[in-house]
């Protein structure tokens, strides 16, 4: 499944960005395979906000679609 | 040192040590600029760049402040410009946030890893331990290799300790891979810092050198988060704790209702303050009762007896366009009222952490129109000043976002100093005129942005920004950056309301004026409905915006004629040295594109309105 599956409240550890541009921007604001973020909230149609440690990041959805994720439980 | 070295703004005499402020956006490095540097501080452009860099001096030292990086490297030109500048460093000074520190160290040991001596300052220490978040900073110390000051600099707290911590600068501990791998590279480079740039595959730096990029990037990133996040799991202790006020307050601003709700809120604050407070009851003393009560009078009685008004010099200087007379009006009593509130409330929004979360909840918006919520932020730039807001579309992905984005700017966003003046003229014609004019500017931008997204090829970069945790304004900040950006516009805009008067003058007294008014008479009178007086607005308008509408509230109009000469003046041409920015950021094709484009969509549309409502 994608970011973009993840529920709000939802927990799910990151699989893989095939992207490189994307994985070394995501890796730069400290998201690596195998991070673990929460979906803090969900914009209708719109961005997937992130939380992980002390931070805060949204993704388009375009972007959020191509990050694979593990889901949490 | 390289060659490239003198080719850059950071070049200094020998015996002078450049010690450089690197962080991420809103950490604080401004306030550390600003007190060691004192105000004498030259902001210029980077060269070939609009990028700002602000240089200062400390004592025999220059002080140089960067624009915010996640990292160094070129993904945008900020990017470039800070590299640039960190490469020339024999002392670096590292604000980072003590709240974010998962984010800024990668930063902090990239500059580790170049081994330039340096400095780091604990950034909002006052905050973290507010949230509960605690950090063992000697552990930090070790690791790291360097100095480490706990500080809160807008409480003015460590900043003196970071300075006395310069003399103890020294470069970090690198990783031991990445060192390896940039000690090899040294007998094609001359400096860590640049071999550690070409190992990551900075093209720019290594055809400076001659050589070819190395491909190691991803494997040397990856080496350093991996370090980052063992170093953060044995320095910092941060709470699992339930969700905080402002933690509350930035999720309401992202919620679909109350998002919209906020959005208002600000938006109604933004226009209480600027467009009734300010262009209303400031600008009716500055402009009206000081300028045009005391100072026109004044100016006039002291001009008349050597130059007579009614001569020909007497008219540029004191007539009714005079350069000492109106023009002088206009900048001091309008326009700087203007413009210092609106960089009040744009500090205000920026401080709070609220822009990007208004990134964030328009991105869906404006997808439709090509562009990712990003654009927002040169578009509400733009609303203060289209100059500022075209060199903004800097900040975004691509070359057609830029291309979108400054053709909305050009063609339908008016500007803060022309917003007071047409915000002025609605009041007097009532709420459902208003509303119209209102109707029709913002289907011109939904209409022009959709058109743009079908037409340019390509395909427009998606949203990926940084929230920053919502803080409240510190007013000393506020006031500081208002002041500083202010002072820089007025600095830029006065020489075209010169240039602009004179040459309304000379054409008033040539003659060409009312050659001008009679020539596109059929244009004003006969499409437009508009008196034929109006063209002068036009020829003002070229030159500044607000110009422009200012000539029309001498006119005598009505309700719906000011509504049609609004949109007109709305969609007409961008001021020249808005022009010029156009020129420089888009190339001739786009920018003259634009320009006769301007006329032709003003003409159109506020015809059409005309056609029916008069």
């Amino acid at each position: 499944m994608s970011l973009n599956d993840l529920r709000r409240g939802q927990s799910g550890t990151i699989t893989n960005v095939p992207d490189e541009n994307l994985r070394i921007q995501l890796l730069r604001f400290g998201i690596i395979n195998g991070t673990q973020v929460r979906c803090h909230c969900k914009l209708p149609f719109g961005p997937v906000v992130l939380k992980y440690g002390g931070q805060e990041i949204a993704l388009g959805r375009e972007i959020a679609r191509q990050v694979t994720i593990k889901a949490a439980q | 040192m390289s060659p490239s070295c003198c080719s850059n703004a950071a070049c200094t005499v020998a015996g002078q040590r450049n010690i450089v402020l690197v962080g991420n956006p809103n950490v604080g490095k401004s306030i550390f600029f600003s007190s060691w540097s004192g105000i004498y501080a030259d902001v210029s452009n980077f060269p070939g760049t609009t990028v700002e860099i602000s240089r200062g001096k400390i004592g025999e030292d220059v002080l140089i402040d960067t624009p915010g990086v996640y990292g160094v490297s070129s993904f945008n030109d900020e990017e470039r410009v800070a590299r640039d500048v960190i490469l020339t460093a024999d002392l670096v000074v590292n604000v980072v946030d003590a709240t974010h520190l998962e984010r800024d160290l990668f930063l902090t040991l990239q500059l580790a890893d170049m081994a330039i001596p340096m400095v780091v300052a604990l950034n909002f220490c006052d905050e973290a331990e507010a949230l509960g978040i605690r950090i063992d900073t000697k552990d930090l110390e070790d690791q790291l290799g360097v100095p480490v000051i706990q500080t809160s600099a807008v409480n003015n707290r460590g900043i003196k300790e970071v300075f006395a911590a310069l003399a103890l600068a020294r470069p970090g501990i690198s990783h031991p891979e990445v060192e390896q791998a940039t000690t090899k590279l040294l007998d094609r480079i001359d400096t860590r810092p640049e071999a550690l740039m070409v190992l990551e595959g900075d093209e720019v730096v290594a055809e400076r050198h001659g050589v070819a990029p190395e491909n190691d990037r991803e494997r040397v990133y990856l080496l350093r988060r991996q370090r980052a996040n063992k170093i953060i799991s044995a320095a910092v202790i941060r709470p699992e704790k339930a969700a905080r006020f402002r933690d509350l307050l930035g999720q309401l601003c992202l919620h679909p209702a109350s998002g919209l709700l906020i959005l208002g809120a600000v938006l109604w604050g933004c226009y209480q303050l600027i467009g009734v407070w300010v262009a209303g009851d400031i600008v009716g003393l500055t402009e009206e009762a000081i300028m045009q009560g005391h100072w026109e009078p004044w100016i006039r009685g002291l001009i008349n007896p050597l130059v007579p008004e009614s001569s020909v010099l007497g008219q540029i200087l004191i007539g009714e366009f005079g350069l000492l007379t109106m023009t002088i009006t206009y900048l001091l009593g309008l326009l700087l009222p203007l413009v210092v509130g609106f960089y009040v409330a744009l500090s205000l929004l920026e401080d709070s952490g609220y822009l990007p979360r208004l990134a964030t909840f328009v991105d869906r918006l404006m997808t439709s129109i090509g562009l990712n919520g990003r654009a927002i932020i040169p578009v509400i730039l733009g609303f203060g000043c289209v100059q500022l807001g075209t060199i903004t579309t800097r900040i975004l992905g691509c070359k057609r976002e830029r291309t979108i984005a400054t053709a909305i700017l050009n063609f339908v966003v008016p500007c803060s100093a022309q917003i007071g003046v047409i915000a002025g003229m609605l009041a007097a014609v009532g709420f459902m005129l208003s509303m119209t004019y209102v109707a029709v500017i913002f289907t011109c931008l939904a209409v022009l942005g959709t058109v743009l997204n079908k037409v340019i090829p390509g395909q427009s970069s998606a949203l990926l920004i940084d929230l920053p945790p919502m803080r409240l304004p510190r007013p000393t900040n506020v006031l500081r950056k208002t002041a500083i950006r202010s002072f820089f516009f007025m600095k830029e805009a006065y020489i075209w309301f010169f240039a602009g008067s004179l040459g309304v003058s000379l054409l008033q007294v040539s003659g060409g004026l009312k050659a001008w008014q009679n020539l596109v008479a059929p244009l004003t009178e006969g499409w437009l409905h508009l008196p034929k007086e109006a063209a002068t607005a036009f020829v003002m308008g070229m030159v500044r915006r607000d110009f422009g509408a200012a000539g029309l509230t001498d006119l005598t109009l009505s309700p719906w004629q000011v509504v049609v000469s609004l949109v007109v003046i709305t969609l007409f041409v961008p001021c020249i040295a808005s022009l010029m920015i156009l020129f420089k950021e888009r190339g001739f094709k786009e920018a003259t594109t634009v320009w006769l484009g301007a006329w032709v969509l003003a003409f159109s549309v506020g015809g059409l309105l005309a056609q029916i409502v008069l």
